[in-house]
């Protein structure tokens, strides 16, 4: 009897189960149902919403300036006085010309792209390379001094002349190098100045980080040949020779060599505008102090030797 | 005893020449002066090559606000007016004269006595100090006249006369003090009168005793002037840690002493001031400590302004065999000269001479972030923040963190167990900022 009991009992509550989970997939379908229409209706709205704001700040952008864009080399490194290459890319279709403009970088090939591709006209540009105006190796300036402070140059030159003690002389310690963001440069160890690689695309950043202006952006030259004064002293001949062997020291020699009027002279010194310079190579066997180089050229008959005494200075 | 609270440091006093009295070098041959010994605008020559002058004629004049006037210091020819190398080893305009006889110019008083009744009115002194090129001798040389005209609107209630000298190894200040007191005394009065203050105080650290003591037995014939002892620290002789420790006052950021009332001038140059407001006499001459360990003789030298230091450290004993480097000024602020024949200007308070093996920085390490620097600064900056925010070139957030505050004390790099060069990297920093700061306001 008591069995019984238990069964009826047993019945029932499986009943009660059996109601009761109906009940539970009927609420469970209704909270499915709410979300759904709630939370659909809701993206709705927000899709409307972001529909019309998209309309109403719409900015159209012009496709092309994505094409140039496209064709520039991406380094981002201002060399053509632009924010970046997207900056530049903005500029050319703005202006719809490409007066002015150059991307160092690319070069006249990349600038080529772009004109055709806008339909533009461009100039050949001769391509260009920084050259490092200073001899003033550890041999040819001797330190004088040590230095021992913090080793950047635009800190020396703010505390003193340099350890050779020229003051518009190479400090060496490579501001320009850990400028340059193509791997163009690096410190010579033996000389303690820096060389500049064929692969420098001129962007002119290592212009920028010297604090004595030694460095200067010139033409590349015909098979890679330049001449150009080494040196930036502007102080009296026989002060810069004291401090440095290579020194120009200001003599006027190359000038008068000079037939195509190339050779500036200011202030005690000697400046090959490279424009106007032939490279005949009639002035570096003139300078007294071998200040004037040359470069890439094939080796020439060898100099007479007492072209290198120095000349009498003022 | 008296200090400034946050920062400091505790470098080693080394004051070996305390007990050299101030000795006269004689005059030498040729005297290089620079025209620009000063903060501010260079002085424009007024004399020619050939002239002959006289000393304590004038021959180069300041002309713009903040300039100041340079005399010859001897009386000779002038040889050429030209670009001669300083400390720096940058060439600068200068007049070199070569000395002929030790003939002063008329009206200049040279006698020892003691002139004590000031006749001056307080606008004739601050012409008068203008007239004769005193600048501030503690080694900033800025024009003591601008310090001297009080802008419209503000007044001053103290003034502070700075014997602190906190460097190292110098003792020019000291050596004054206790031989040319009543001298300064006169001096301090004088400054008073000009400004129209009451009161100044004689700041003085307690290692220095015997000038506390002496010129307290002074006081009693010039009043309204006290003397404080400071306890030893270093950069108490900074103007607005040595006016938070004497007045508990406070500069604010980027402004002037006299915002709180007070003005403060060097020992040096309260002499300088006596002898041109009762002598007539020119800035030309200043007390110049050679010193250092290996020195046969470390001095005291009354030197004429443009003698080479090569003379100096000759009469001193010449250079010992293992020196190292040679220090302009002292230890902690002073820089390295490039040249032993760089003259000796107005600014020059010292000359060192390191020997060897205390003559190189610590080898440079990576920064441990112990952060000792931004304890002793007394300026409550952070030196490692601002030196890498410098190198990195982030120059505005250097401005945010207040760079233009750092006076260049060096304590940072002092402490450094790195050996980082800290100050260098701020330096680098405060001259971009100020750039940019110059920039916007045009």
């Amino acid at each position: 009897m008591f069995s019984i009991f238990a069964r009826i009992t047993t019945q029932e509550s499986k009943t009660h189960d059996f109601f009761h989970s109906l009940t539970k997939q009927k609420q469970v379908n209704e909270i499915t149902l709410i979300s759904v229409i709630s939370l659909g209706s809701l993206g709705t709205i927000a899709a409307i919403i972001l529909y019309m704001v998209a309309q109403k700040f719409k900015v159209i952008e012009d496709p092309r300036i994505d094409i140039v864009e496209e064709k520039l080399p991406g380094a981002n490194c201002g060399g053509c006085g632009y924010a970046g290459c997207r900056a530049l890319a903005e500029e050319i279709v703005r202006k719809e010309s490409l007066d002015g403009i150059n991307c160092p970088p690319g070069g006249n090939e990349v600038m080529a792209e772009i004109a055709t591709a806008l339909g533009l006209e461009t100039t050949e540009q001769e391509p260009t390379i920084a050259v490092v105006r200073c001899s003033g190796s550890k041999e040819n300036a001797p330190p004088k001094v040590k230095y021992e402070g913090d080793m950047t140059c635009a800190f020396s030159h703010s505390l003193f002349s340099g350890e050779g003690g020229c003051p518009s002389g190479c400090l060496g310690y490579g501001d320009c190098v850990a400028s340059c963001d193509f791997d163009a440069m690096y410190m010579n160890d033996v000389t303690g100045l820096p060389i500049v690689k064929e692969n420098c695309v001129s962007c002119g950043a290592c212009v920028k980080a010297c604090p004595r202006n030694i460095i200067e952006i010139r033409k590349r030259g015909k098979k890679d040949r330049r001449i150009f004064v080494s040196c930036i002293n502007v102080e009296k001949g026989g002060v810069a020779r004291k401090n440095c062997k290579v020194a120009c020291i200001g003599c006027g020699k190359c000038v008068k060599e000079c037939k195509f009027d190339a050779i500036i002279f200011e202030n005690n010194l000697a400046y090959i505008d490279f424009n106007k310079c032939t490279l005949c190579r009639k002035c570096p066997p003139v300078c007294p102090t071998n200040a004037i180089h040359e470069l890439n050229f094939p080796p020439k008959k060898p100099r007479p030797e007492n072209k290198t005494e120095p000349a009498k200075a003022e | 005893m008296k200090t400034f609270k946050s920062g400091g440091v505790h470098p080693p006093e080394n004051k070996i020449s305390q007990s050299a009295a101030i000795e006269v070098l004689p005059v030498p041959e040729t005297v290089t002066i620079p025209i620009s010994q000063h903060l501010g605008v260079p002085a424009n020559p007024v004399v020619k090559k050939g002239d002959s002058v006289k000393a304590g004629q004038l021959i180069a004049k300041g002309e713009a606000f903040i300039s100041a006037n340079v005399h010859a210091s001897v009386s000779g020819t002038v040889q050429k007016i030209d670009e001669v190398a300083d400390s720096s080893g940058y060439r600068k305009k200068a007049i070199v004269i070569k000395v002929e006889g030790d003939e002063w110019e008329e009206g200049i008083d040279l006698s020892k006595d003691l002139v004590k009744d000031i006749t001056l009115s307080p606008k004739e002194i601050v012409t008068r100090i203008n007239e004769k090129g005193i600048v501030g001798m503690g080694g900033a040389t800025f024009p003591s006249h601008v310090k001297m005209m009080v802008p419209e609107g503000k007044k001053a209630d103290y003034l502070i006369i700075n014997g602190v000298e906190c460097e190292p190894y110098l003792t020019s200040d000291h050596r004054l003090m206790l031989e040319k007191a009543e001298e300064m005394l006169v001096g301090i009065r004088i400054q008073m009168r000009a400004l129209g203050v009451e009161k100044a105080i004689i700041g003085i650290e307690n290692n220095k005793p015997d000038a506390i003591e002496h010129i307290r037995s002074l006081l009693s014939d010039y009043p309204g002037i006290s003397v404080e002892p400071l306890k030893v620290k270093y950069p108490q002789g900074a103007e607005k840690q040595l006016i938070k420790a004497l007045l508990n006052r406070e500069v604010p950021s980027g402004k002037l002493p006299i915002e709180v009332g007070c003005v403060v001038h060097n020992v040096g140059t309260s002499v300088a001031v006596y002898e041109a407001a009762q002598k007539n006499k020119p800035l030309v001459e200043r007390v110049v400590t050679v010193t250092g360990k290996g020195l046969k003789s470390p001095s005291n030298f009354l030197v004429r302004i443009g003698t080479p230091v090569s003379a100096l450290i000759e009469a001193a004993g010449g250079i010992p065999e293992d020196t190292g480097k040679l220090v302009n000024g002292g230890p902690m602020m002073g820089k390295a000269l490039t040249d032993i024949n760089t003259p000796v200007t107005k600014g020059t308070s010292g000359i060192l001479l390191f020997p060897e093996q205390e003559a190189h920085r610590k080898p440079v390490h990576n920064c441990i972030r112990c952060g000792r620097c931004a304890g002793i600064c007394p300026m409550g900056l952070e030196p490692y923040l601002l030196a890498v925010l410098a190198g990195n070139k982030k120059f505005e957030d250097c401005e945010d963190e207040n760079i233009m505050d750092c006076m260049e004390c060096g304590s940072c790099l002092y402490i450094c167990p790195s050996g980082r060069p800290l100050l260098d990297q701020i330096r680098t920093g405060k001259s971009e900022v100020g750039k940019i700061m110059r920039a916007r306001h045009k």
